[in-house]
């Protein structure tokens, strides 16, 4: 798995609450077997009008966000299906951290399998976040995991809680299967109790 | 110590404990589909990984086929491929699978229960978010995604840290004509579509354990649509007399065994819930949402809101952005709404009870000449079993198309789509913007409201047909 230490990126705001991952990827761009190809098609029936041209009015196609890697949004984000396309496409876009006051359990997990960071701000800084993003582009900002800290060359900072785990395995980049596999011991142990119990 | 459900399940099935690290759970059941699998399946092949348990894996294909003629090849190349792709996987795993031609093909959340797979205190998970449907049988079901189907895949496990249990309680009694779909409706407009996140949702009361198996699994089923990555509801007679006989359910003394054991599964008297909301059930109406998530609803006799009525700014302007998506003015009764479309189907809503419950309303009526109706069959299972009782005949006379069994139109992955702008009443679970199609407008209903309104054109209070 990708790693994540720290990143510093220019903001794209999307002042939305409940956005679903049936906007992030709709379901017309699932039906690939590989986890890539999804980039092109993020937010695809936003972004674009129906006969395929840019949408205009479309938050991410204005010009101060183009090249945005950091995105902000209102809460529950990612919430719906459980499709990990979610996650592949907004990596592929060229997103790394999402800032959000609350994220959909699914989603949160399924960032955390592809080095994107969710992190989680309380509704006041995420709103500072989104109202700075807004007020005219350009905004960056730092996203640290290793000091669970957001902050700007304003000298503004926020601090953000992640599960421990969670942080040490995007921190290193490593394959949690591995980490199963090494307890393969147990998992046999466990099998080997249960047959004997005739479950 | 009083433990939940939740608890005897979860402690039941840890492999392994670390500090610090979340719990690793074993897995008993692992369901698959063509849409989520095959970059699991992908990943296990770069790695030299087998799949550890295949006898413990079930495959379907459900999201993508075509719900029309099965002899027929799949026109759409990529909906092809990904099929495809799970039968070649499934055949080199030695996973079970239930093809397109197979008479137990269906939506994985409705051929798990109906041959037995599910079963009292199991833990399944699927790469998909109703995965939550089968914890109406008192199971921890999960969905997960595509990266977690190749851990399970390889381990059989699961890494997950406990999560917190919500005791919903539904007192009273559902009025007549208040459906299981009326009842989950209402608790997620009461709790939010964010309501349950973090927890894992029990539903308890009289009420609840009055539903059949098919009334609770469309209760489990849209847990997620509050959040919650998982719900349930402990066994109990109806769940036991609903498995007796099924397949892959255990068979005759086994199966007596079983019983006694999942008798044990219920939340002891005075254990602990993290949190715990109270329902009034008594005060439920036949529900339909109007928005863009399952939240967004009200009662029929209701009118459409105005974004004033929001909780906060966020909220206003969401509403405000819904009521332009739907193309809906406040103030409207929502009895006043017409439709275009009603799609009778999905893993919510498309079991032998719910084509019954539509069928009874629509006995010797025809649908309207503006609308155009189908039933997708959650299984093909369900499809025989409709067309033995004549079901079929009701609603082919009533003007209904009858399908293959597939997910179909609740999220438009294979041809069965709305036009843009097209208004749907739909049995599903999402009424997302573009969920059933790009521009389409989907409201959520039961069977016996979508069937209604079919009929009258547009939305009716099913109960002033009774």
């Amino acid at each position: 798995m990708e790693s994540f230490t720290t990143h510093t990126g220019l903001v794209g705001a999307l002042d939305r609450v409940d956005v679903d991952t049936d906007q992030i990827i709709p379901k017309q761009f699932l039906k690939r077997i590989e986890r890539t190809g999804y980039g092109q098609f993020l937010f695809n029936d936003w972004r674009t009008l129906p006969d395929g041209a840019p949408n205009p009015d479309f938050a991410l196609n204005h010009p101060e966000y183009s090249g945005a890697s950091v995105l902000v949004a209102g809460r529950n984000f990612g919430c719906g299906s459980s499709r990990e396309h979610a996650p592949w496409a907004l990596s592929e876009y060229g997103f790394r951290a999402i800032i959000a006051p609350s994220f959909a359990d699914i989603f949160r997990t399924n960032c955390f399998q592809n080095g994107l960071l969710p992190v989680q701000l309380t509704a006041d800084q995420v709103g500072h976040v989104m109202a700075t993003a807004l007020s005219g582009g350009g905004y960056m900002v730092t996203v640290d995991l290793e000091e669970q800290r957001v902050s700007d060359d304003s000298g503004w900072h926020a601090e953000f809680a992640v599960d421990s785990f969670r942080r040490h395995c995007l921190l290193n980049g490593l394959d949690d299967i591995a980490l199963t596999l090494q307890v393969s011991d147990r998992i046999q142990a466990f099998e080997d109790r249960r047959g004997q119990a005739g479950g | 110590m009083p433990k939940t459900m939740l608890d005897k399940i979860w402690d039941a099935h840890v492999v392994h404990r670390d500090e610090g690290r979340p719990d690793l759970l074993y897995i008993d059941l692992h369901l698959l589909h063509e849409v989520t699998s095959a970059q699991a399946f992908e990943g296990l092949r770069l790695a030299g990984r087998p799949v550890r348990r295949p006898e413990l894996c079930v495959a379907t294909v459900d999201h993508n086929v075509p719900t029309t003629d099965r002899s027929l090849p799949i026109l759409d190349d990529m909906a092809r491929l990904q099929i495809e792709a799970l039968r070649k996987n499934a055949a080199e795993a030695g996973v079970e699978l239930f093809d397109v031609d197979s008479p137990h093909q269906g939506i994985v959340h409705v051929i798990g229960p109906e041959m037995g797979f599910t079963q009292p205190g199991m833990t399944i998970v699927c790469g998909d978010s109703h995965t939550s449907t089968h914890g109406a049988f008192g199971a921890l079901a999960m969905g997960i995604g595509t990266s977690q189907v190749e851990h399970v895949l390889a381990t059989q496990c699961l890494p997950r840290t406990r999560p917190k249990s919500m005791d919903i309680r539904v007192n009273g009694d559902l009025p007549p004509g208040v459906t299981a779909k009326d009842l989950i409706l209402g608790i997620i407009a009461q709790i939010g579509v964010a309501g349950g996140t973090g927890y894992v949702l029990e539903y308890t009361g009289a009420a609840v354990h009055q539903l059949s198996m098919e009334g609770r699994m469309t209760v489990c089923n849209m847990s997620i649509e509050a959040g919650a990555r998982a719900g349930m509801i402990a066994p109990d007679e109806t769940t036991f007399a609903y498995l007796k006989g099924r397949p892959r359910a255990p068979q005759g003394e086994a199966f007596e065994t079983a019983v006694a054991q999942w008798r044990e599964l219920a939340t002891d008297e005075g254990a602990t819930f993290d949190e715990t909301v109270e329902i009034d059930a008594s005060v439920l109406e036949p529900w339909v949402t109007w928005g863009t998530n399952p939240g967004m609803s009200i009662p029929v006799t209701g009118t459409i809101p105005g974004p004033d009525s929001g909780a906060s700014s966020d909220d206003q302007e969401a509403m405000q952005r819904a009521l332009e998506y739907m193309d809906l003015t406040p103030g409207t009764p929502l009895k006043e709404v017409s439709i275009d479309r009603v799609f009778l189907g999905s893993c919510t809503n498309a079991r032998i009870d719910d084509l019954r419950a539509a069928a009874s309303v629509l006995q010797g009526r025809r649908v309207h000449d503006d609308v155009r109706a189908m039933v997708v069959p959650g299984s093909a299972s369900v499809k025989k079993t409709a067309e033995e009782e004549g079901l079929d005949r009701v609603f082919l006379d009533a003007g209904f198309e009858w399908r293959e069994a597939g997910c179909s139109m609740c999220l438009g992955m294979n041809p069965d789509i709305l036009d843009p702008g097209e208004r749907c009443a739909s049995t599903s679970n999402r009424n997302f913007e573009g969920r059933q199609g790009r521009g389409g407008r989907t409201h959520l209903v039961s069977p016996e409201m979508a069937a209604a309104a079919a009929v009258a054109g547009h939305f009716v209070d099913v109960r002033d047909w009774s």
